[in-house]
Order: C-alpha cells, then sequence, then structure tokens
C-alpha cells in the first residue's frame, strides 16, 4: 500500500464527491493511508478547529499558532483515532492536549525568561492590553482556569456536557460543576466591573 | 444565570476570527506533508549547494580555487579541446578513423530477438525494451514497420495485390450484416419493447433522433490532401451499439438484466481514433468495455470458493452528489497455470488485399510472434488463412517446432480479394483433428474486417458458430487496422463463439491481449454468467446502467440457461456501475404520479438484490451466487474510484446528458489520483487519452 501511495501525486481536494461521505468514513480511511481521505477531512474541520483554538487562546495569534500544531502533528495522531468515536470529539481532545502543550512550553518558557527580561516580558503584557484586553470576553475568558476556559470552550460550541466530558476525560458532572464554577466567576467579572 | 452563558456565547461567536486564507492553506499543506512523510513517500528535499550532492559547478569551483593559475589554465584549455574533438563535426572527423564503417542498427533489424519469455512475469522485464520499439505511432503516416515483403523471404505469396472496393456494393453486405448483428446483440432499450424477445426486435431502425443511428454505415468526409497518409480514404467502419441505457424508474421497472462483458475491444478503437486526432464516433464508445480493458486489483475468490467473487460497493457519485452508484465487481479466479490444459490452437487468418497495411498484417505477424512465447511445448498451433488463396498454411504443430512456425507466420502475404471459400469450416475441422480429451480448444480470427469467411449468410454464420461452441471448440476475434473495422460482425462473431473481441493497434496491446492477458482470454472459468439486480423501490427511485447496452437480456432470460451470455476467462475482473437516485434525493429526474401510490412501504434498508447465473466450463445447467446490496456508503477505493472515472469519460466522449457540468478535468483528476499501481502502465495511459479527447472536444 505505501509503494501504491507514493504513486498518486498530492491529492487534490475532491470536496464535491467526498461531501456525503461520513466523517468517521474519512477518518478511518485516512487512518488507512488514504492522503485524499485526510485532505478532505482536514479541509472540512479546518474552520471549527480554528474557531476552537481561538476559544481555548482567546488571540488570534495564538490560535493560528495552536492550529499549526495541530495540523503538523495530526497525520502521527490518526492512529489513535477509534472507529467508533466521532470525529470532532477526537478532534477536539487532540487540540485541548495539544493547547495544553503548548501552554506548559510557554510556562516553562516564561521561567526561564524571568531572570533577564523582564522588560520583555512587561512589553508583551502591554501589548496584550492594548489589542486583547479590550476585549472584555478575553480578558473574561482569560481571568478564568484553564480547566474552566477547556470546558468553556467546548460548550459554547454547542456541545453537549456528555460529550465535553468525553473529550476532556472527565465525568459529566464535572463538567457541570465546572460550568457553574465558570458561571460564578463571569459574574464575579462582571460586577468587579460595573462597580468600577 | 445561562444569560451570563449566553451573552458569552454570543459574544464569543462574534468575536472568533475567520481563518486567515493563506495560513489555512499553509497548515492544510503542512498536514498533508507530514501525513504523505508518515506514510513513506515524501519526495526527497531538492538539494542545494549546501544540502546537496556537490554539483558540478561546485566542484569545479573548489578544484579551480584549489589550483594554481598555471595549473588552471591548463586544465581548462584541455577541456576546451577535449569539447572540441568530440562535440563538433570538425573534431569527429579528426577522431575517426578514414573508413571506420558506419553501423546502424534498429529494432525492426532483427525480428528474430522477440521476447524469449516463458512467463508473464519474466516477460514484464523484458517489456521497456519492446515498447521502446513501438513507441512511434503505428497510426501514423510514416511507418516504421516493414512492408512484408522486405520482412518476408519465405513466400512467393507476398506480393500485395491492391484490390479496389466496391463502396457501394460493400456498404450494402455491411449493412445486412450489421442489421443483424443488430437484431442479435443489441435489442432496442428495454423500455419500448419489454415483451418483445431479443430476436424479434424490428429490423427496422426507428427514426428518433441522431443518437439512435445505431447501425448507421460511417462514412468519413474527404480527407484533406495533406493528410491522406493517415485517413482512409473510404471508411467503412461499423461498430455495434444501441442508445444508451435509459434511466429506469424502480417502481416500474425493479429488474435490470444483463450479460457480462470481457471484450476490451472498445477502448483500443477510441484510443486509435484519438492518437489520430480524432474524437471516436460515439457509437464506437462502449463504456463497460472501456472499464473493463484494466486490470483491477478486487479481492479474489478462495479456492472452495465459486470461480468469482463478486464484490459491491456503494459511494456516491463522482459527477452528482445527489445520487449513488452502485459498483458490483467480478473477480475470477486465477488458476495455477502451470496446470493448465494443453492449448490447441487456430489461428484463422485474413490475408485479402486490405490486410497490406502496416497496422494490419505485419503487425499481426509481429503480435503472434510475441504470442507463440506464451505456449508450452504440449500445445500445438495451426495456421488456416481466408482469401484468394484459402488454405492450410500450417499443419497442426507443436508450439516447440518453433522455427516452422515463425517461418508459416511469415509466409503470410496479403493478396487477392477476400472469397476463401470454406475459410472457417476449414479451421473448425482443423481444429477438430487436434482435439482431445482435457485440452482447450480455440480459435482465433484475425482480420480488418473482412468476414467473408465462407458462409455468406450472416444467420448461417452464427448458426455455425453457435453449433461448434456447443462442441467446445470456442472462436475469439482480433480486429486490425481501421478504415474497414467491421467492429459489428466481429462482437457477433466472439460473443456467439464464446470468446473475446479484442482490437489490436499497437504491438503494445498485442502484448496486453496476447501475453500479459492470455490466460483470460483462452480459459474460461466460468460460462454464461448473467447479472440481474433488483432494486428495491423503498430506497432507490430511479437507477441508470452505465454501459452493457449491447449485452442487455430480458428478465426471463436470467433462468433460461439456453440463453447465451458472456464468458469469464481465468483472473478476469469485471465491473459493472449503475448509478441509482435514492428516494427523496432533489437528483430525481421523474416526477412521482399524481394516480398512483406515491410512496413504497419501507419493507428492506436494502439498497437491492444482486444475482449472479454462471456454468463451469463445459456444464449444462448454471448456478445462482446471490448477495443482498446493502445501503452503506464507503470510501471508494482506489480500484472503484478508477472505474468511475472511466465511466465518467465514456459518458463524455459517447453521451453526457447526466453529467451536469462535470467535465474532462474532473474525470482526469479523479483517474489521475486513482492510477494505483499500474505495473503495466495501462491506466497512465488512459489519463493520457483523457487529456488528448479534452483538447479535441474543445
Amino acid at each position: 500500500m505505501a509503494a501504491r501511495q507514493g504513486l498518486t501525486s498530492r491529492p487534490r481536494p475532491i470536496t464535491v464527491m467526498r461531501m456525503m461521505t461520513s466523517d468517521e468514513d474519512l477518518a478511518t480511511a485516512a487512518a488507512a493511508g488514504d492522503g485524499a481521505a485526510f485532505a478532505s477531512l482536514l479541509d472540512r474541520h479546518y474552520d471549527l478547529l480554528f474557531a476552537f483554538c481561538f476559544r481555548l487562546t482567546g488571540s488570534r495569534s495564538e490560535a493560528e499558532d495552536l492550529t499549526q500544531d495541530i495540523c503538523a502533528a495530526l497525520p502521527a495522531k490518526l492512529g489513535s483515532y477509534q472507529a467508533r468515536a466521532k470525529v470532532t470529539t477526537w478532534l477536539y481532545r487532540v487540540a485541548v492536549n495539544a493547547a495544553h502543550d503548548r501552554r506548559r512550553k510557554r510556562a516553562s518558557y516564561v521561567r526561564a525568561t524571568t531572570g533577564w527580561g523582564d522588560w520583555e516580558i512587561n512589553r508583551t503584557a502591554a501589548n496584550e492590553e492594548t489589542h486583547a484586553q479590550l476585549d472584555w470576553l478575553t480578558a473574561a475568558m482569560n481571568q478564568l482556569g484553564e480547566d474552566l476556559r477547556d470546558t468553556l470552550a467546548l460548550v459554547l460550541d454547542d456541545m453537549t456536557h456528555a460529550q465535553a466530558a468525553e473529550v476532556l476525560g472527565v465525568s459529566e458532572g464535572t463538567i457541570s460543576w465546572r460550568i457553574s464554577q465558570a458561571k460564578n466567576a463571569l459574574r464575579a467579572i462582571r460586577e468587579k466591573e460595573e462597580a468600577v | 444565570m445561562s444569560d451570563d452563558l449566553n451573552d458569552l456565547k454570543a459574544m464569543m461567536a462574534g468575536a472568533t476570527p475567520r481563518p486567515n486564507a493563506a495560513r489555512r492553506a499553509a497548515h492544510l499543506a503542512l498536514a498533508q506533508e507530514n501525513f504523505d512523510a508518515l506514510q513513506g513517500s515524501r519526495t526527497p528535499a531538492r538539494p542545494t549547494s549546501v544540502t546537496g550532492p556537490k554539483g558540478l559547478w561546485t566542484g569545479v569551483r573548489t578544484m579551480l580555487n584549489a589550483m594554481t593559475t598555471k595549473g588552471g589554465l591548463t586544465a581548462t584549455t584541455a577541456l576546451v579541446a577535449a569539447g572540441f574533438l568530440v562535440l563538433t563535426p570538425q573534431g569527429q572527423d579528426l577522431l575517426r578513423p578514414p573508413s571506420a564503417p558506419q553501423i546502424t542498427m534498429t529494432g525492426f533489424d532483427r525480428p528474430a530477438t522477440a521476447p524469449q519469455a516463458g512467463t508473464v512475469a519474466e516477460l514484464a522485464n523484458v517489456r521497456p525494451e519492446s515498447t521502446a520499439v513501438q513507441d512511434t505511432p503505428i497510426s501514423g503516416g510514416a511507418d516504421p514497420l516493414p512492408a512484408p515483403t522486405l520482412e518476408d523471404p519465405f513466400s512467393d505469396r507476398s506480393v500485395p495485390v491492391v484490390r479496389e472496393r466496391q463502396p457501394a456494393l460493400s456498404a450494402s453486405r455491411s449493412n445486412e450484416m450489421e442489421s443483424d448483428a443488430i437484431g442479435q446483440v443489441a435489442p432496442q432499450p428495454q423500455a419500448m419493447q419489454e415483451s418483445v424477445s431479443v430476436m424479434d426486435a424490428p429490423m427496422t431502425q426507428p427514426a428518433v433522433s441522431g443518437l439512435t443511428a445505431a447501425r448507421r454505415v460511417v462514412v468519413a468526409p474527404s480527407p484533406p490532401p495533406d493528410n491522406v497518409a493517415s485517413t482512409p480514404v473510404s471508411n467503412t467502419e461499423e461498430f455495434a451499439n444501441a442508445d444508451s441505457n435509459p434511466l429506469k424508474i424502480t417502481a416500474e421497472e425493479p429488474v435490470s438484466t444483463f450479460s457480462i462483458d470481457v471484450d476490451t475491444a472498445s477502448y483500443a478503437v477510441v484510443r486509435s481514433s484519438l492518437l489520430r486526432g480524432q474524437q471516436p464516433p460515439a457509437q464506437a464508445v462502449r463504456i463497460e468495455e472501456l472499464i473493463n480493458y484494466f486490470p483491477y486489483d478486487y479481492a479474489a475468490p478462495d479456492e472452495s470458493e465459486a470461480p468469482f467473487r463478486p464484490t459491491v460497493t456503494t459511494f456516491q457519485t463522482p459527477w452528482n452528489a445527489d445520487t449513488k452508484l452502485v459498483h458490483i465487481a467480478l473477480q475470477g479466479r486465477m488458476p495455477a497455470l502451470d496446470e493448465r490444459p494443453p492449448l490447441n490452437l487456430v489461428f484463422l487468418i485474413d490475408t485479402s488485399g486490405s490486410m497490406d497495411d502496416p497496422t494490419k498484417l505485419p503487425l499481426l505477424k509481429q503480435s503472434f510472434r510475441l504470442m507463440l512465447d506464451q505456449l508450452r511445448p504440449e500445445d500445438q498451433v495451426a495456421i488456416v488463412e481466408y482469401a484468394g488463396s484459402a488454405g492450410l498454411v500450417l499443419d497442426p504443430t507443436a508450439a516447440t517446432e518453433r522455427t516452422t512456425i515463425l517461418q508459416a507466420i511469415q509466409s503470410l502475404g496479403a493478396g487477392g480479394s477476400t472469397n476463401g471459400q470454406g475459410g472457417l469450416e476449414q479451421a473448425y475441422s482443423v481444429a477438430e483433428t487436434m482435439a482431445a480429451d482435457g485440452e482447450v480448444n480455440r480459435i482465433i480470427l484475425a482480420t480488418d474486417g473482412d468476414f467473408n469467411v465462407g458462409l455468406s449468410n450472416p444467420d448461417a454464420l452464427k448458426d455455425f458458430i453457435s453449433d461448434k461452441r456447443d462442441t467446445g471448440t470456442y472462436l475469439s476475434v482480433l480486429g486490425f487496422g481501421r478504415g474497414n473495422l467491421d467492429d459489428a460482425t466481429m462482437q457477433a462473431l466472439a460473443q456467439n463463439g464464446n470468446g473475446t473481441a479484442a482490437y489490436i493497434d499497437t504491438l503494445s496491446e498485442a502484448q496486453k491481449v496476447l501475453v500479459d492477458q492470455l490466460s483470460g482470454a483462452l480459459f474460461p472459468i466460468a460460462g454464461d454468467v448473467k447479472l440481474q439486480v433488483e432494486f428495491n423501490p423503498a430506497q432507490i427511485a430511479e437507477y441508470r446502467l452505465i454501459g452493457y447496452e449491447t449485452r442487455s437480456l430480458n428478465r426471463e432470460d436470467f433462468n433460461n440457461d439456453a440463453v447465451d451470455a458472456g464468458e469469464l476467462g481465468a483472473g478476469h475482473a469485471v465491473t459493472a456501475i449503475y448509478e441509482v437516485t435514492p428516494v427523496g434525493s432533489p437528483a430525481q429526474l421523474s416526477d412521482p404520479l399524481r394516480y398512483a401510490p406515491s410512496t413504497v412501504a419501507e419493507t428492506s434498508g436494502e439498497l437491492g438484490f444482486l444475482k449472479m447465473r454462471y456454468k463451469d466450463p463445459g456444464a449444462a445447467f448454471s448456478q445462482l451466487i446471490e448477495t443482498p446490496i446493502p445501503d452503506n456508503d464507503s470510501i471508494p477505493g482506489t480500484e472503484a474510484n478508477f472505474a468511475a472515472a472511466i465511466a465518467g469519460f465514456g459518458q463524455l466522449l459517447r453521451d453526457d446528458r447526466y453529467l451536469g457540468d462535470w467535465s474532462y478535468d474532473a474525470a482526469i483528476a479523479l483517474a489521475n489520483d486513482n492510477r494505483g499501481e499500474d505495473a503495466f502502465g495501462y491506466r497512465t495511459e488512459a489519463v493520457q487519452l483523457m487529456r488528448l479527447a479534452q483538447s479535441l472536444a474543445r
């Protein structure tokens, strides 16, 4: 099969003819080495994925970088796709994990630079203020803890608590609890704002 | 409480930016690159001056940098001097001794070095050489094949006699043959004559439209003077075909019955036309033959199973997102070639004057020479020619006597009129003398369209062949050359003779038919293979069989073992494709009836039910295989996708009314992406032909 794949040149996205094929069939085919199916699948979900990354990160450039990380790693992750799972569930799980990885790297980067580049961090923070923190939404999201942010990012995409639980690998009750936490936090932020 | 969340959601929706198109494309490309890399097929990075192997100039520069000025001067001077000697004519004159003999050698100066291959696999290795020899298009004006007189030192019968054809006479004869052939093999569309049996099909052509001119004699306009060499002056070609299968409404006619077709002649004719720069006549395009031209990698049957295994897949139609293709694939078993029975071949060769053409008799000789290498010591060969000088050219001879057989093939010369009396009868009687228990008898008729093989009445001819078929001697037909090709009669004879009809336009095609796929052509594994599909009106509103127009059978013929159908050879793959419109699909073309119940109660989730009948070779009674067609869409694999692309290509050539705005571009892309392993390059060639057809269609 590998030799055969070598002969097919860079696959064109056959969007029209794959339109009716289910995500799950495409993912199974892609896992089996079908390049066209993979291209088609990613093409179909890229916008969704990007929007999710934006909700996870709260900034456009961060979202773009995160999406790139995911795209680069996705082919290797195809092996972990279980034929019975929904593709979106699997994709979101990959995205959440990638976001965690990214935050970890970032945290270590920040730790490594604390000693000698406070001015650099301050400058970045100032930039963030001018660009992003104008937006109440981003500010609010950024004040939430990571878990709450992940959970909200999923639930805001019309996912049920059960689905979000499946993506994050926690129980449904945990999701519900987190959502109420997030609501409390949001209300607190709003009240603080209105008090100002 | 939930207001906060809803506000947040609305805000989030508003704030979420659209992905940047350039970044998006870059990310998708990155993902695809990584995907390909994982599959182990990444194209290696281009070498640069830094990373790659040292290029010539880098090396020269390094050398010059390292050299002293004097050394550099000497070296470059020496280089220039050597270049002068080698590259300029004057320099070469200096190098060459004054009387050096000039030896020129072409591929055709060494006919005896045809590939000495015992097996197909072995031959595959030799292939590059033989195809290289054949690279020049045969149909071109300046043909590399030698004239028979040059190649033929053995015979006194080789002087070609140019024969004037009588166009009017030939046309009327052809018409007679043709209408008969049509009556036999090409029933009118079933919608028009469901109750009329095949043989009773009306002999007169219903003047419906230009599209229905099934038995029209195609007469090409006079060629322009500069094109004489490549275009036949008079064109009396005839093609067996019928109207494209119409759309059927499942509620009215749920059953579709047809015979398999393993012929490939139509593809070769289409190729020959396209390579001459002409669109093939729509009548010449039989889509099922285009599809079945290619070997497919379908699942082969196990030892214990029937001689072939059906695989049914359903997937979305490339040219219509709202319909599905039901792809039915039969893969015949490939018996161990070592155990094949001895073979008795009688070549029945047309040596009429019209065969005196580089693409006819000389190509035929070369083709048979290729085939000879496939035979075993226990096989026997005889040659009968029919023309003015009809007769037995070669007595039954063991295949080991290569020289004798080759000499006999070489001695064939085109000449005289096609008036051989009893050519066919003689061939059959020779075959009978060769017959023995457990051996395979086959007559291979090679002609350019003159079927005056001794029985002038076409009905008598067909009856004769059918009778002989029942005695176990089968007939295959090979067509050569263009201009006089009687494709309709070829089809009719081969179908009646349980054989295949192939059209040989190049030596490569001869290689495919007579070498690579010889066992399939000569050793049937299942006879009278019929397919019947009953569609479920609760699931399928409309259906349409793509191709197989000349092979349709009446519904009751399916269970009638007396009705002949196509043979499946060893290792043959047969593909049939239906385009079906699911109930409720926006693609449905027919409106529901006002006075009939509009919906059918759902009884089953199956799309339909596939039944197949076949006879074991020599058996009188058929066996039945049944399988439901489940309603689960799958991702079409390479093989199914390629078959779909060819089905689309055939429709573009023939009748594209169901294709919408699906174009050659889409067909080429689909075929190109699904060439698969393509060890013999057939699919690559098909993509090239599609490009050619696209240019010609503009």
